[in-house]
């Protein structure tokens, strides 16, 4: 582990709240283009929703000040921009599908956000330290195969649309995937803290490569076989692939070693052609994803050739907030949201979208470069890693780049797990950065800083 | 663990910059490909939401878009639905469908080439684009007259102004209401469609010009009488044979006349009467007398087998390419495989009354720009010289004469001379014949013809006559237009 030098970061409090302002400006200016597209006013609860909005966000924003106030300044805005954008969109739908506020999607996405929010800032108060979450590494593990395993069980697993990944409890369906995300990713961080040497040091060197010994690979082929098994029986190439990219680049920062992650996409490749020879469903999937237009494919779903021809209708700037028809796309809320976006907002509002992602994701990185533990380090970085290869899977999935799955856009994407998870996710992301940005304490006395410096790193 | 988190960083910033890729390819690159898919509902949709333009009789909207406020942004109306329903088809989400609205599409939606610079001038001029407007030849009085005159009836009327070709009338029975199957509620015009194309009469065929045709029966007598005065060999006062049976060679069946009898004294009448009373023996006789070919050809020069569009297909009428003798006979009377819509004996009626010109059928006279410029105007076409006009003259004097005193009396107009001919067309043993007439009036300087035909011999029952059911028809849509 490198050494960390000690600066004194300006806390950014200030120019967070000043950029939570303007992110709830967006928003608002985004819900006043769809009032005037769709009725030709300014919807009467502008203020009302808005104020409310930024209620909300504020006082997440005074709870940093509170709890965290070297947290990161970025992220908070970001996240509220994505997560009102969301909300605008999912109100423009329901606009658009002559859904009544009462039983649109809007309304429940905005009581969830409420709620996801006051789970964030909960965690915040709660969650001191980060590193406590290292001492429930097991139970964390546990939990996240558990949650992961979740729709298989008859009686609560259901299966939406061909994909098991989710439960239902009597009215509510929850997609316990996006937990169990936060959930594997500590539990990889507190594993790999652990066995990183281990798995770092031994093995010999073949073809440039220095491979690690048979009985080290156990850990690696354990996640392999869960997430074969999540692609398999969840019929969830998204969550398959998100758990297995996961654990694979936590493995590659905890052991610096190329050779794991050789290892992962081989043997992920083997897995997913296998599975491709073997299940049909696997196959149709790539059907739709390599020749979208063909009869056959079209004959299957025409759901993402409809994406598709609603971005293409989009353009370069787009049709405008309420002016298009992304209604026309099934799921035009959920999995299908990016296209919604890029029919409406264009080429451009898509690449400021992604942007803002790519954002998030390097706050969180850098978050991960500033942490000076190593559990820290890792469960940031897994955090960070899962989110982007989240909005790759999906955002991928619709623009072809990967076959489509199942899964939904963080923060705007309708879903109240999605929400929760995600700003749970935040939260933690937070709390480290409030620990890596936070100035050593100048030296008084013995403090597990002082060890800090001088710890003997291990230098390759 | 800093370098692989740096290294982690990059391969970020791969995957998202893949996604900006694929977006890109997406919505700029292959966009327009994109968009003109044909099953592309969005773009299908903007062409919905573009003001079509109207379709008219004379002044009035017999097809319009009024503005919705729903998706679709218009609503297309049909003020007088049942009546104009064959001539203007019907525009629901599903596209154009029949008539004028199909036929015509490229001008009302506005996408025709034609238009092209209207619509690169709108786009400067920010003026909403708007397809161009079709004014119909149709006659709103001879039109509502025939649907009038129709009621309760399953068949067609068609009324042409034989000088130009220009249709007066059209009308198909039984009809339907446009605006059931153009509303906005997919659904429920899915619905009303399956009903409507399952229904008993077929509504939604247009029996002028298509559907499954006719025998004409006896009104294609005018027909083999041109082709025999053609010849020169007869003329309107060559007597004939006419016996009450005509025994056919080559086979050991007889074809008599409609009515019990020889056609006159002697078995014998002239070429005049015998068109006056329908004398099947004789006309068989004569038919049999010219041959085939020249019975053909002259079918050929009325219009049979020609493709025509007005811009509506018409589904060309036939006449056996090959017949032996007794099948010529039956043919010569409008029987065996002569098949024929309203549109093609209309115009063996017109081609008569303009001195033996027919003259190309027409619905369309003028396509107007929504700026009231006159984008394409009709232009009257001869088809084919069918008669001399000496020939002409003769058939004329021949048709008033079944009017005067013949089988077609209730086609009378007072003070006016009606030419025409009653036609009973079997259609199968033991079914009720179809009743036919066609007519042009006044007589010496005709300004409509019409053929009208009622399937099964219309209300009047089993004993199926032109001159009974039909006649009365043709003469009600004839006056319409001569009250003028």
């Amino acid at each position: 582990m490198s050494v960390i030098s000690s600066y004194t970061p300006r806390r950014g409090r200030n120019v967070e709240l000043v950029l939570l302002i303007a992110a709830v400006a967006i928003v608002m200016l985004a819900y006043v283009n769809v009032g005037l597209a769709t009725s030709g006013t300014v919807p009467p609860a502008l203020l009302a929703l808005g104020g409310g909005y930024l209620g909300v966000a504020v006082a997440f924003h005074l709870v940093l000040r509170w709890r965290a106030s070297y947290a990161d300044p970025l992220m908070l805005p970001i996240v509220t921009l994505l997560n009102g954008l969301g909300l605008v969109m999912l109100h423009r739908l329901d606009l658009a599908s002559d859904r009544s506020i009462t039983e649109g999607v809007a309304l429940r996405q905005l009581m969830w956000s409420a709620l996801a929010v006051a789970i964030a800032a909960v965690v915040l108060v709660l969650l001191r330290d980060h590193r406590i979450l290292r001492r429930y590494t097991y139970l964390a593990g546990a939990i996240g195969f558990f949650l992961l395993v979740l729709p298989l069980f008859p009686v609560i697993g259901t299966s939406i649309y061909g994909s098991r990944i989710w439960i239902q409890i009597g009215p509510f369906s929850f997609q316990p995937g996006e937990l169990a995300k936060i959930a594997l990713a500590i539990f990889f961080a507190g594993y790999l803290v652990q066995t990183r040497d281990a798995l770092s040091v031994a093995g010999r060197k073949v073809l440039g490569l220095t491979l690690p010994r048979a009985r080290d690979l156990g850990p690696i082929l354990v996640a392999w076989l869960a997430s074969l098994a999540v692609l398999v029986f969840e019929r969830d190439l998204g969550s398959s692939l998100l758990f297995f990219g996961l654990f694979v680049a936590m493995l590659y920062v905890a052991t610096e070693r190329v050779s794991w992650i050789a290892i992962g996409l081989t043997l992920f490749g083997i897995g997913a052609y296998t599975a491709y020879l073997i299940f049909g469903h696997v196959q149709t999937r790539v059907l739709l994803w390599l020749d979208t237009f063909s009869p056959e494919a079209l004959a299957a779903s025409d759901q993402l050739a409809k994406g598709l021809m609603g971005m293409a209708s989009g353009g370069m700037f787009g049709t405008g907030l309420g002016r298009g028809r992304p209604d026309i796309t099934y799921f035009a809320e959920s999995d299908f949201i990016i296209p919604s976006f890029g029919e409406e907002i264009g080429l451009i509002g898509l690449f400021a979208i992604v942007v803002l992602y790519g954002l998030l994701v390097e706050r969180g990185l850098r978050t991960s470069l500033g942490t000076r533990d190593g559990f820290g380090k890792l469960l940031a970085a897994g955090l960070s890693f899962s989110l982007a290869l989240q909005c790759f899977v999906v955002v991928g999935g619709v623009t072809r780049v990967i076959p489509l799955t199942g899964l939904t856009m963080p923060f705007l994407s309708s879903g109240g797990s999605s929400l929760l998870a995600n700003w749970t996710l935040v939260a933690i992301l937070l709390r480290i950065s409030d620990h890596a940005r936070r100035p050593l304490p100048e030296a008084s006395g013995p403090s597990p800083v002082a060890e800090a410096r001088t710890e003997v790193v291990k230098v390759r | 663990m800093n370098a692989p988190v740096r290294r982690l960083s990059l391969v970020v910033a791969a995957l998202f910059a893949s996604l900006l890729v694929s977006t890109t390819l997406i919505q700029y690159v292959f966009a327009a490909d994109l968009n003109a898919r044909p099953d592309n509902r969005r773009t299908l949709l903007s062409t919905y939401a573009r003001e079509r333009g109207d379709i008219l009789v004379g002044q009035t909207p017999i097809a319009e878009s009024t503005p919705s406020d729903d998706q679709f942004k218009f609503q297309r109306v049909y003020p007088q639905g049942p009546l104009y329903a064959h001539v203007t088809g019907f525009y629901s989400f599903y596209g154009a469908v029949g008539g004028l609205e199909q036929a015509e599409d490229a001008f009302l939606s506005g996408s025709s080439d034609k238009l092209f610079y209207r619509r690169v001038s709108d786009l400067f001029t920010g003026r909403r684009p708007q397809g161009a407007n079709v004014e119909t030849t149709l006659d709103a009085r001879v039109q509502e007259a025939a649907s009038e005159a129709m009621e309760g009836i399953t068949g067609g009327a068609v009324a042409l102004d034989p000088r130009t070709g220009a249709i007066l009338a059209m009308v198909s029975h039984p009809t339907f209401d446009p605006n059931d199957v153009a509303g906005h509620d997919l659904e429920a015009v899915g619905t009303t469609y399956d009903e409507l194309n399952a229904a008993e009469g077929r509504p939604l065929v247009n029996r002028t010009i298509g559907g499954d045709l006719y025998p004409p029966g006896s009104v294609f007598k005018v027909v083999t009488a041109a082709a025999a005065l053609s010849t020169g060999d007869y003329d309107e006062n060559t007597v004939l044979p006419g016996p009450a049976v005509l025994d056919l060679p080559q086979t050991s069946a007889d074809l008599p006349n409609a009515f019990d009898g020889p056609c006159g004294p002697n078995s014998e009448v002239t070429f005049t009467e015998a068109l006056a009373v329908s004398c099947n023996t004789a006309f068989a006789k004569v038919g049999m007398d010219i041959g085939a070919e020249a019975l053909q050809a002259q079918a050929a020069k009325f219009g049979f087998g020609d493709a025509i569009t007005i811009p509506m297909r018409v589904t060309p009428s036939t006449v056996p390419a090959e017949m032996n003798l007794p099948q010529l006979a039956q043919a010569s009377i409008g029987q065996y495989d002569v098949r024929a819509t309203p549109l093609q004996m209309a115009m063996v009626a017109a081609g008569v009354a303009n001195d033996g010109v027919v003259m190309r059928p027409y619905l369309v006279q003028s396509i107007i720009g929504s700026d009231l410029s006159v984008i394409e105007s009709a232009d009257e076409q001869e088809l084919s010289e069918a008669v001399t006009q000496d020939v002409a003259a003769q058939l004329t004097r021949m048709m008033v004469s079944v009017v005067e005193d013949g089988s077609g009396t209730r086609a009378q107009i007072p003070g006016v001379e009606v030419a025409g001919k009653t036609g009973t067309a079997q259609h199968g043993e033991g079914r009720k014949a179809h009743a036919w007439f066609i007519s042009f009036a006044p007589a010496d300087d005709p300004e409509i013809a019409v053929a009208v035909i009622a399937e099964d011999g219309g209300v009047a029952g089993s004993e199926a006559g032109g001159g009974r059911v039909a006649a009365p028809i043709a003469k009600q849509i004839m006056e319409a237009r001569l009250d003028q």
